[in-house]
Formats: structure tokens, C-alpha cells, sequence
């Protein structure tokens, strides 16, 4: 293989395998295997692994989306290589939900073939960002939360899914550094973006809610050993996010870290950042991505993620 | 045939790193030689890498070309890749190729992760000149293992392997 001459390099194959970059694999991500732990719910086991699937793939594709939108060109090359670790982060969840529902389907399946009621993902990831400020608020959120999630899991009784987030916890620190050094460079900015990174996570804040609200598979698999209660992660969220706002000057610095009680961003008044109270009433009153509930954000990712999927069934290319 | 199927293997170029072999890289884990042909064992230097299917493609490529018969290519992803992995030549081979390899992989400790709000690693030096004191540009470059980076003596950007 001549690397020094792209056009012998192109050219210098006999294997038609090169070519089936994107679809038609014929060995997909061999190595994921079929077994359970012993125990373990097989649908209980699938519909966890779809949850953490469709918050990855989703936001990937949301990320995807700022490619050619990003303010400078190192900010598209760092989006679409945050989104492409999501992608891979989902491609195994996927097929490990597809393997353990035992119904024959795969991640071309799951990604490509499902309305918005099939989908687990938190709303969150779903959202669209009105600006550059909303995005990398949401990305340090949706980041801190996963990584904190991810960490949790590499100790998971099934050896899979361990497996799938020693490896991610690797990358999504990378994301979450990324992220917290966009809020801290414009929050601690210019006066201009200081208000848009403030107004950003005003938006974000009574959002946040939902990613500590547990749904019973989650609390059924964690009492056995296998998955991570959403709730378990809020105080070292609220710690992450407290200190990366107080930074960047997006908090007051009297809130104070380490030694009284982190503020709780659940379901509780004290969560106000800015007088906008994330209180319970109105966190229940929102579409919970979990239970297949989605805003119409979703539906809008879906018909242009799969869109050419759906006018080509079966097409391979 | 010539040489074993693990020396065919692990000879086998990077398509995103072809200056170092997949041994060099250290994402080869296993080559197993047995009468219905070849199995090789590999893990993915990060979960979406791209160029997986293209090494899979390659090592069968190249396996048949040296006149073994069947060849099955799997993924393992645990435990999962690190830098630390990358042979000494290989390290030498990206320093050659202006690539700044990798430094000690991150160590936990027990507790949460630490976040990190200024750009890491903060002593990289330079491939050209080996001046340490050089500042990132950019913390994803342009695949998913290397980051943008400058060195104020010499004045040129490169890149640096992250450490994973």
C-alpha cells in the first residue's frame, strides 16, 4: 500500500470489504456478545442498553449538526469528534440492546428504524441550541452527567457493559473538559458573552431534572448490579457543574462547594439559578424521554437522520 | 508463506498512522494460527474510530496475500486501549513522522474524575525543534487520537497523540 500517492492508495485494493465503509459490515462489530449475566431480566437488560444508546446517538447527531456551523474550525473538527465517540458509543449499545432483546434486530435496525415513541433518550439530548452558548452549556451538562453515569458502570456485573464504559469514560472526560472550557471562556468573557453564556444555562437549569428522575428499569437493574440509578449521580453533578458555573462567574461565589450540602438541581426550588425554579410540578408536567415521551425535537432529528434509510429500505452502499 | 501469521499481522501499516504497523500501535491482542485458518483479535483505539473496518480489511488483505487461507478478524474492546500500549519504536516513528506521541496515560485515582478547565497536557515537546514549553491550539485535531499544538520557539503547529 503506496501512502505517499493517494491515487495508488484508492486504487491499491482487492479486498471489497475497504469499500463498505458506513453499512453492509460483514463482521459487525464482532466481539459483542450474546450472554447475560445470570439473573438478569433479557428486555429489562435491552431497554437499559437502549436508553444509554439513544442518549449518545442522539446528541451525536445534534452535534453532527454544527459541523460547517461552528465559529471557528477547530470547534467543528472538536464537535464532530465528539460526536463520532458518541457514535461509536452507540453503535455498541445498540447492537448489545439488538443481541440481549434477542428479536433479530441490529444497530441499523434500532438507529434507522424507529419513530420517536421507540426512542429512550433523555429529552435533553434531543433539544436543539438556539447558539453556540446553549450548545456547549448542554454538551457540559449532558457530559458531566454521562461521564459520572459511565464511571459508575464500569463496576456493572455484566461484563459488556463494563466494558463499553471503561472505554467511554476515557473519552467523554475529553468531552466534558471540552465543553467546561467553553462555559468558563465565555461566561468569564467579554460583558456581551458573559449574558448569552448566562442566559444559556438559565434555559438549561430546570432541564436538568429529568437526567436524575429514575425509571424503574433502571432502579430494577441497579439493585442487582448491572446498571447505574440516575439519581446516585446528582451530588457529583451538582459539584462538577457548581464549580465549572462559579468559574465561570455564572454563579455567585457564595454558594459554597465542600462544605454544606451541594444545591440540589432535582426537583427543588433551590435549584434557581436565576429565578426561574425548577420546581416538581412543572419537571412532571414535561415529556419524559425514558418512557418514549419526546419533545418534537425528536421527531425533527429523526427525519433527517433517517431519512435516507426510509426511501431506501434495505439500501446498501 | 512468509513469516508467521502474527509477524503478517502486526506488519500490517495504520490507515490513519500508516508511518507506524498495528503491532507498533499495540491494537493487535491476539493472532491464533489453527487448521481452519487465521484468527486475529484486535481493539479500537477509541469506540468510534473509523479506520476499524478498514484495519480488519487490511490485516485479511494481507494475510491472503502471504498465503494463508482463512482469516477472521474480531473486536474486543475491553481492557480498553491506551496509549501506553504504543511500542517505543512506534513513539519514535510519529516523533520522525512530526507527530508528538503521547506522554504517561492518565492514572485514576479513586473518586470522581477531575475536571480540567485549562487545555492538557501542559509539557508536549516539540517533534521539529524539542522545545517543551508549546500550547495547544486545539484539543481535537484531525482524527480522534491527536490534538493541534504550537511551539512558540519554532513557530510551526503539530500535532500531539493524546493520551488516553
Amino acid at each position: 500500500m503506496a501512502f505517499d500517492d493517494a491515487y495508488h492508495a484508492l486504487t491499491d485494493h482487492d479486498d471489497d470489504a475497504r469499500w463498505a465503509y458506513g453499512t453492509g459490515f460483514t463482521d459487525p462489530l464482532a466481539g459483542v456478545p450474546g450472554d447475560l449475566p445470570d439473573g438478569v431480566d433479557r428486555t429489562e437488560l435491552a431497554a437499559y442498553c437502549l436508553m444509554l444508546g439513544d442518549d449518545a446517538l442522539i446528541l451525536s447527531h445534534r452535534l453532527q449538526q454544527w459541523v460547517t456551523r461552528s465559529p471557528e474550525l477547530e470547534d467543528e473538527l472538536a464537535l464532530a469528534n465528539i460526536g463520532l465517540d458518541l457514535l461509536g458509543q452507540a453503535r455498541l449499545l445498540l447492537t448489545r440492546a439488538g443481541v440481549a432483546e434477542g428479536w433479530g434486530r441490529d444497530e441499523d435496525d434500532l438507529a434507522m428504524r424507529r419513530d420517536p415513541s421507540g426512542f429512550r433518550n433523555v429529552c435533553l439530548a434531543e433539544r436543539a441550541d438556539a447558539d453556540f452558548a446553549h450548545l456547549v452549556a448542554r454538551l457540559f451538562a449532558l457530559s458531566t452527567w454521562r461521564l459520572a453515569l459511565l464511571d459508575r458502570l464500569t463496576a456493572s456485573r455484566d461484563p459488556m457493559l463494563a466494558a463499553i464504559a471503561a472505554k467511554g469514560v476515557k473519552e467523554v472526560t475529553y468531552h466534558r473538559d471540552y465543553a467546561a472550557q467553553w462555559v468558563v471562556r465565555l461566561g468569564d468573557g467579554t460583558p456581551l458573552s458573559h449574558d448569552r453564556m448566562l442566559a444559556a444555562v438559565e434555559t438549561l437549569t430546570p432541564q436538568l431534572a429529568e437526567l436524575f428522575r429514575s425509571h424503574p428499569t433502571e432502579i430494577g437493574l441497579a439493585s442487582v448490579g448491572v446498571a447505574v440509578d440516575p439519581a446516585t449521580l446528582e451530588a457529583e453533578f451538582t459539584q462538577v457543574w457548581t464549580h465549572v458555573l462559579q468559574t465561570a462567574t455564572l454563579l455567585p461565589p457564595t454558594a459554597s462547594l465542600g462544605g454544606g450540602a451541594a444545591p440540589s438541581l432535582a426537583c427543588d426550588p433551590a435549584a434557581e439559578v436565576s429565578g426561574v425554579p425548577a420546581g416538581i410540578e412543572q419537571e412532571r408536567a414535561r415529556p419524559w424521554g425514558r418512557d418514549g415521551e419526546h419533545t418534537p425535537a425528536l421527531a425533527e432529528i429523526l427525519d433527517e437522520m433517517q431519512g435516507v434509510a426510509r426511501s431506501v429500505p434495505g439500501g446498501v452502499w | 508463506m512468509t513469516g508467521t501469521a502474527a509477524e503478517v499481522v502486526g506488519a500490517v501499516t495504520d490507515p490513519e498512522l500508516p508511518m507506524i504497523t498495528l503491532a507498533e500501535l499495540g491494537v493487535i491482542r491476539e493472532v491464533r494460527q489453527g487448521e481452519g485458518g487465521v484468527l486475529v483479535t484486535i481493539t479500537p483505539t477509541y469506540s468510534g474510530c473509523p479506520a476499524m473496518e478498514s484495519i480488519r480489511a487490511d490485516i485479511r488483505t494481507a494475510l491472503r496475500r502471504a498465503g494463508f487461507g482463512r482469516a477472521e478478524v474480531r473486536t474486543v474492546i475491553a481492557p480498553p486501549w491506551t496509549t501506553d500500549w504504543i511500542s517505543e519504536s512506534g513513539r519514535r516513528k510519529l516523533a520522525e513522522a512530526g507527530i508528538a506521541p503521547p506522554g504517561a496515560a492518565p492514572v485514576r485515582a479513586t473518586g470522581p474524575i477531575p475536571i480540567s478547565l485549562s487545555p492538557r497536557p501542559t509539557a508536549v515537546a516539540c517533534p521539529r525543534c524539542g522545545h517543551t514549553d508549546t500550547e495547544t491550539l486545539a484539543a481535537f485535531g484531525a482524527t480522534a487520537c491527536r490534538e493541534l499544538r504550537r511551539c512558540p520557539a519554532c513557530r510551526e503547529p503539530f500535532e500531539h497523540m493524546r493520551e488516553i
